[in-house]
């Protein structure tokens, strides 16, 4: 919250400037379903650290979180600058219709455009924190055990991870042909030692989502890739952890983001293949790679663009609060986390104050032509420029 | 371009652009600073032409010109080349237990292909400024200059492609049509500068691909001024920052005072002597006053003056060539304010003075208001100044002067609320135009089992632990854990 000083030319002295941080006023949160309580508080620290009056709005598919957080937020929290209002799109659309300070929207693109439409009416400024399809680069790594790690953390980002519906869970794999073989064996070796019984595992969270993900390894070209799992519980909603091995590129699964327990994995002649791959798509919210090649991961952060990168985890760069959170491009706009939060919802003020001493006569019309020289140097920071003339010892 | 400049012909040159920018063409220092030095090139060599547009399109006095738009799009070149390398770098931030061992940093990196669309009130600058922010952080972009500046739009559309790479930076001349083709195409970012109305439009084009924007509007700047000023000093401040720039036709020029009713005598009279000294007893014939762009603008703050409840506060000038789209400096003393000049923003040479008791009270009747893109207060009250910067939102403050702030490359000037969204110049123009992305490297020693199921109420101990920053949770888990568990 404290101001920071700027550096301002000594040119402009007696002159003191600083930046200073103030609320932007009254703002509005939508959460999403799918991390209901994080992704809610995450936003609303960063919008009361930065000092505005709040609405929440939580996503109606999590109801138990939403109520939740209605009973919780006003016991804890004052609840004439924090209120949460829960329901659906009716309830969101009413609230779009009001004018807004900031809007923070996290969910998916469909929806973030009628949020986006909303706020432009009162020219609103807003942060979208959207989707992808985040693709886990996976390299050849020598030895087993780093293997297992790799594979585990890979099998964290799309099966512990909300059953895959999380928006920075690794949606796809990209691996070379010759050891798929050996990654899709460590994938079905994890899943055993994780999920013995299905009981750790989180459903899909509603019937139109299962049906959305049945309809992905529905096509006969897709079913037939399926190389582990596929099984669908419509009565408990449970899709079983399953991996598809090369699906066709132009089905949906390989274009539209999964979200949910559904893992293709894409074979590549080389890894390298890997980058032009990814960046012939929209760029994603994340991008994994586990390599221990220096050169690959420097042509992965130069020739890549996305929200964030992570080199041989996954999941994990959410909890840096050092490191901003967000997309780019199809991801959405805006970041979080940490500082960045305090950012997103403040003005950044600058503030500059003069004194009264030192008026330089040059800066004033009538614009006569010995002003101007003067004015260049100024410009210029030319300091002794400005002393000679000034002194009259130097003329143009 | 210009003609026959529809949609179709806006795909290709955002479909040129794209694949140029895939090709890594801009991303080196040497292919950024090289851009930035032709511009730098391209306006010493030409600022003889560039004052002459500027004349044309606006009898800008050539001191302005140079003052407001050639010297400040030069220093924008020239700090940003000497800054290049240090904004381009990586910025290493630190990690915390929850992850080690790891190690992250924050990668600059462009957004791509960007739309600039410039206005026509600093039309050189205002198109300049912004493409340099854009090149800088390496992006390949597209220019459309203002076409109600007929003359620098085509110096610029002229000009321009002769100094800079053509694959990269393109300049579309054009008005609503073009602009509309453009606004059609998807693009990474959009800057625009000009009114509310049109920026809303554009952010709702922009609605469609999800294109972040930086919006550079504008508002109704007030002038805060106390009786113990160095009133010599202020006035003379007040009347350079009014219409020395542009004639008030400036998106940060004083568009109203706020006084008390004490004060406001000495300061009509202060404003009128430095007025005179200025521009002499003929100010309508004076070379150091630009003209109102067009009879359009001309007849809107016509309209303004003319209203019934307004004509009768002119308290200075309110003279009016219109053949030569000349507007007097005019002081009104004491507007309704319900008169449509204290509602828009005026951009325009007249300057209305409104009397308070308590300069104080009159920080809420500003925050009643849209927030301005700045706010202004002469004073030597220290409790006053701060008061004011605690209370009053505006894109940027400035004290005991008027529209310096927009000189410093080290302060982010944009606006908030109606006045705007974003903020450029200096370090801010390269932010502006860049894509922060968040870099987190991480090993395969220090593996955390507890991460992964099956869940158990032990391993959800250690986990909280964990992210909480303990050290102990993460001792248990890399060398306790795996000593008696089979992993």
């Amino acid at each position: 919250m404290t101001p920071c000083r700027v550096p301002i030319p000594l040119l402009a002295f007696p002159s003191r400037g600083e930046l200073v941080p103030e609320p932007l006023g009254v703002v509005l949160i939508f959460a999403s379903w799918n991390f209901p309580i994080g992704v809610s508080l995450e936003p609303l620290i960063g919008a009361i650290a930065a000092g505005n009056a709040i609405v929440l709005k939580p996503s109606e598919l999590a109801p138990a979180s939403s109520n939740f957080l209605a009973n919780s937020v006003s016991k804890y929290l004052d609840s004439m600058l924090v209120k949460v209002v829960p329901g659906g799109p009716d309830v969101g659309q009413m609230l779009l219709d009001q004018k807004w300070d900031k809007i923070f929207f996290t969910g998916s693109s469909r929806v973030a455009r009628t949020v986006m439409a909303a706020a432009a009416k009162h020219l609103t400024p807003v942060a979208v924190e959207l989707g992808g399809k985040s693709p886990a680069i996976f390299d050849s790594l020598g030895s087993p055990r780093d293997r297992k790690v790799a594979v585990e953390r890979i099998v964290g980002a799309k099966w512990v991870s909300c059953a895959g519906q999380a928006c920075i869970g690794v949606d796809y794999v990209l691996v070379e042909e010759q050891f798929a073989p050996v990654l899709i064996d460590q994938l079905k070796a994890t899943l055993e030692k994780f999920y013995p019984g299905l009981d750790c595992l989180s459903r899909i969270i509603n019937e139109q989502h299962f049906q959305r993900l049945t309809n992905l390894i529905k096509d006969p070209s897709v079913a037939a890739t399926i190389i582990h799992g596929g099984s669908l519980d419509s009565e408990t909603l449970f899709i079983e952890p399953t991996i598809l091995l090369d699906p066709p590129l132009d089905a949906d699964i390989m274009n539209e983001e999964i979200f949910g327990p559904l893992l293709p994995i894409i074979t590549l002649k080389k890894i390298e293949d890997s980058i032009e791959f990814i960046r012939a798509r929209p760029k994603p919210l994340v991008i994994y790679a586990f390599t221990k090649d220096e050169k690959l991961k420097s042509r992965i952060t130069a020739e890549t663009s996305s929200g964030s990168l992570t080199f041989n985890d996954t999941m994990v760069q959410f909890a840096c609060d050092e490191l901003p959170f967000g997309g780019v491009g199809g991801s959405g706009f805006g970041q979080y986390h940490g500082k960045f939060s305090f950012d997103l919802f403040s003005h950044t003020k600058p503030v500059l104050r003069r004194s009264f001493l030192l008026d330089f006569t040059f800066r004033y019309p009538p614009w006569d032509a010995w002003k101007l020289p003067f004015m260049r140097s100024v410009y210029h920071f030319d300091y002794l420029a400005l002393l000679l003339r000034v002194l009259g010892l130097k003329r143009r | 371009m210009g003609k026959g400049f529809d949609g179709a012909r806006a795909a290709d040159v955002v479909a040129e652009l794209r694949e140029t920018f895939r090709s890594g063409r801009t991303r080196s220092l040497q292919w950024r600073a090289a851009q930035l030095k032709a511009i730098a090139r391209m306006i010493d060599e030409n600022e003889a032409d560039i004052t002459a547009a500027l004349y044309n399109d606006l009898a800008k006095p050539p001191t302005e010109s140079i003052l407001h738009e050639i010297a400040l799009a030069k220093e924008a070149c020239l700090f940003a080349l000497k800054k290049l390398k240090r904004w381009m770098k990586p910025r290493k931030v630190s990690t915390s237990i929850t992850t080690f061992p790891s190690s992250a940093k924050i990668v600059p990196e462009p957004f791509g292909v960007v739309l600039v669309i410039s206005a026509w009130n600093f039309p050189f600058l205002l198109s300049i400024d912004p493409v340099i922010g854009a090149i800088a952080a390496g992006n390949t972009v597209v220019l459309k200059p203002s076409e109600v500046a007929t003359a620098t739009s085509s110096f610029i559309a002229k000009n321009l492609p002769h100094y800079v790479d053509n694959s990269c930076i393109r300049v579309v001349e054009g008005s609503i049509p073009e602009a509309s083709a453009l606004l059609e195409q998807k693009w990474d970012k959009i800057f625009y500068t000009g009114s509310a109305r049109v920026g809303r439009i554009v952010m709702a084009a922009a609605v469609k691909h999800l294109t972040p924007l930086v919006l550079e509007l504008g508002g109704k700047c007030p002038v805060l001024v106390d009786s113990n000023v160095d009133i010599k000093v202020a006035a003379k401040r007040i009347v350079v920052g009014k219409w020395g720039c542009n004639s008030g036709q400036a998106c940060i020029a004083p568009d109203y005072i706020i006084t008390t009713k004490a004060f406001a005598p000495k300061l009509v009279d202060a404003l009128k002597i430095t007025l005179e000294k200025f521009y002499g007893k003929d100010p309508l014939g004076s070379a150091d006053l630009s003209r109102i762009v067009n009879s359009s603008h001309f007849t809107r703050l016509k309209n303004l003056l003319d209203e019934d409840k307004v004509s009768g506060t002119i308290v200075h000038g309110g003279q009016q060539d219109e053949k030569h789209l000349k507007i007097a400096p005019t002081l009104l003393l004491d507007v309704p304010s319900d008169a449509s000049i204290m509602k828009e923003e005026i951009f325009g040479p007249l300057l209305p003075i409104i009397t308070v008791d308590d300069l104080e009270h009159s920080f809420d009747v500003i925050n009643s208001k849209p927030k301005p893109l700045a706010a202004y207060l002469f004073t030597k009250d220290h409790k006053l100044e701060k008061k004011f910067v605690k209370t009053v939102s505006a894109g940027g403050m400035l004290i005991n002067d008027a529209i310096l702030q927009f000189t410093n490359p080290h302060l982010p000037f944009g606006g908030v609320g109606e006045s705007g969204m974003g903020s450029y110049h200096g370090r801010f123009s390269f932010d502006a135009f860049s894509h922060k992305k968040a870099v987190l490297s991480r090993c395969f020693l220090g593996e955390i089992p507890m991460r992964y199921p099956p869940y158990t109420p032990l391993k959800q101990k250690v986990l909280r632990g964990l992210i909480a920053g303990n050290v102990l949770p993460l001792l248990h888990a890399l060398v306790v854990w795996p000593a008696h568990k089979k992993v």
